[in-house]
């Protein structure tokens, strides 16, 4: 368990601040954010490469917030490896046994046992410059947990990548998680791969955690307009609440009224995510929210097409390509969108 | 006929397209000849005769032992205090930073008879560390221990930049990695850091070495005797006349060359390993 009291760091110009986060044992926990919101010094600081400033860290209980790097229990991968280049995979792989003074048995014994978790064995007398993006992923790994730590810390591990290898490394990780029980925190900045890995998601930016819940709730409840904008939201309207019953309310925004069952009193923003929204080229019998449109632009994403619909607003719609092609839209067309209330979403 | 016009067409419209690497190479022509020239003199036209007997002369000889070995043990103080200073600079930021680097560049820069005479007032027999050093018995004008601590000075600063790089261009987050596997500090310099930064720091101790060797200015100040190659080579040509001094200059040229190419030799090595 990782258990972040009111965490303060200061590194050179960066601040991370009030950092209070739980994270159970055996969890799987993505910290998401952009470039430069300070989620590399968050793991480097639960590694205890960073002194705080402020607050504790405890791990399975334990306080460590004064506890050397070596003595924690972590394992930290970095995005690019940062294997040791002259050394051999074995020599790399068994660092962490050697410096700790292990007998020959031993180290010879727990190679083995992290050779068939990760398939590596036909490596072992390569340098890692000779080695593929996923094979230095997994020495990397099997490096990593060789030292059988309590906790791994993951940065951006699968941005390095190709589309291909990301895929094979990404089940590899979660399943390797999964066998070992081990605590997990995950940096990225890719949503997409925050969502399919996730037990839990933390959001952070400029140095400050934004939200943190389980993938659905921040998919379908992001907390705030930056939460929003990060897990890809796209339709995000500014304006206020005007009417309000026990069933239903009304969100005023650029001169459209959009019903919506959402429970809040006071809101700023409403948020519809684009795969909520239903295309049809003739005005659907019934719905409470159906805007007519003008298909303004379709950007062809594979699986997927994103319409942007002029109605006063700009909406943003992600339509399977089967229903896209079955009914043959293009720029131009006349088209109504609608979406129930419950996928509004209130900020 | 209508070829010489095509060929010279041809030629005209290759310089203008390489105007540029033209001119630059014909200067570079220029300097690599001014470096080349001199050395090549010395030590091919020198008389092969004169060259045998400098090298059978015990005078010579003793000099160029004394060279390499006061060279050598300068090197080597310059490798334990320099490193830890390397390192430091290259991790760490710290008020005065900037001023400690300068300071290591200074004796590059500073003429070495008056680093020669910096040395005399701190290191004489009446002056402050002299004094102290003189009480334990160890004297610095006129021997081999004012020797060293003439080419330490000069020379330090090509190890401490060498190494400082070389440190630089270790990522941090290996030594990251290194902490969190469990090595200590000490274990992260000597398993990781050191053995990554092994190449510059071999370059600058063998420039440090090749530096100590060629001194002279501030040696001949502080110690005239025992006498070094360089100071040799000065005092046959005041005494005795170019004739004189060319066998033993071509000789001390020559031991850099073979420094320079050894060292050139191991790098290359070494970066086809990696």
């Amino acid at each position: 368990m990782i258990e972040l009291k009111n965490v303060h760091v200061k590194v050179v110009d960066f601040r991370l601040e009030q950092i209070n986060l739980v994270v159970s044992k055996g969890d799987y926990c993505v910290i998401l954010g952009p470039t430069g919101a300070g989620k590399t010094v968050l793991l480097e600081s639960i590694a205890g490469l960073h002194a705080l400033r402020q607050g504790a860290v405890l791990l399975d209980g334990k306080d460590v917030t004064n506890t050397v790097p070596e003595e924690r229990g972590v394992s930290i991968v970095y995005q690019d490896y940062a294997l040791f280049p002259h050394l051999t995979v074995r020599e790399n792989i068994i660092f962490g046994l050697r410096v700790r003074h292990m007998t020959k048995p031993k180290i010879d014994e727990a190679l083995e046992w992290i050779c068939g978790l990760f398939e590596i064995q036909p490596l072992l007398k390569r340098l890692p410059a000779t080695l593929s993006g996923g094979e230095r992923q997994r020495v990397a790994l099997s490096r990593a947990l060789i030292t059988k730590p309590e906790i791994l810390l993951l940065d951006e591990p699968l941005s390095a990548l190709d589309s291909e290898s990301r895929e094979e490394t990404r089940s590899l990780i979660k399943n390797t998680q999964q066998k070992l029980n081990i605590t997990t925190l995950h940096v990225t900045h890719d949503f997409a791969e925050a969502m399919s890995l996730a037990d839990s998601i933390v959001v952070i930016n400029q140095g400050k955690i934004v939200q943190f819940g389980k993938p659905s709730e921040i998919f379908y409840h992001p907390c705030s307009e930056f939460v929003a904008h990060f897990t890809m939201a796209r339709n995000i309207f500014e304006g206020n609440i005007i009417s309000q019953d026990k069933q239903e309310k009304v969100f005023q925004t650029n001169g459209i009224e959009i019903f919506t069952s959402s429970d809040k009193i006071m809101a700023r923003y409403a948020v519809i995510r684009p795969e909520m929204i239903q295309i049809t080229l003739e005005k659907p019998i019934s719905s409470s929210n159906s805007f007519p449109g003008t298909v303004k632009s379709i950007v062809d994403r594979g699986a997927n097409i994103l319409l942007t619909i002029d109605c006063l607003p700009f909406f943003e719609c992600l339509l399977p390509r089967q229903q896209f092609e079955k009914m043959s839209l293009s720029i131009g067309n006349q088209v109504y969108l609608s979406f129930l209330p419950s996928s509004v979403h209130l900020i | 006929m209508a070829v010489i016009p095509r060929i010279a067409r041809a030629a005209r419209s290759y310089l203008v397209r390489r105007r540029l690497l033209v001119v630059f190479s014909v200067l570079s022509l220029l300097i690599i000849l001014f470096v080349f020239i001199p050395l090549a003199k010395i030590v091919f036209l020198s008389d092969k005769v004169a060259l045998w007997q400098a090298l059978l002369d015990p005078t010579v000889m003793k000099s160029i032992l004394l060279t390499l070995y006061a060279a050598l043990i300068t090197a080597g103080i310059g490798f334990i205090l320099g490193i830890p200073l390397a390192y430091i600079l290259a991790r760490n930021t710290f008020p005065l930073k900037g001023m400690v680097e300068g300071l290591i560049d200074l004796p590059i820069v500073v003429p070495h008879t008056a680093v020669g005479i910096a040395l005399l007032f701190v290191f004489g027999r009446n002056f402050l560390l002299g004094k102290w050093f003189n009480s334990v018995g160890v004297h610095f004008v006129d021997s081999l221990a004012g020797i060293i601590i003439a080419m330490l000075f000069v020379s330090v600063p090509f190890l401490i930049n060498s190494a400082k790089d070389g440190f630089r261009k270790v990522d941090v987050r290996m030594e990251n990695v290194a902490r969190t596997l469990g090595a200590s500090p000490w274990q992260v310099f000597h398993r990781v850091t050191f053995p990554l930064a092994w190449r510059s720091i071999m370059a600058g101790t063998l420039m440090m070495w090749a530096r100590g060797i060629s001194e002279f200015g501030a040696v001949v100040i502080l110690a005239y005797y025992p006498m070094v190659t360089s100071t040799l080579i000065y005092e046959r040509f005041e005494s005795y006349g170019l004739t004189q001094a060319i066998p033993v200059a071509a000789i001390l040229v020559i031991i850099c060359a073979f420094i320079f190419i050894g060292f050139r030799f191991i790098l290359q090595r070494d970066k086809k390993r990696d």
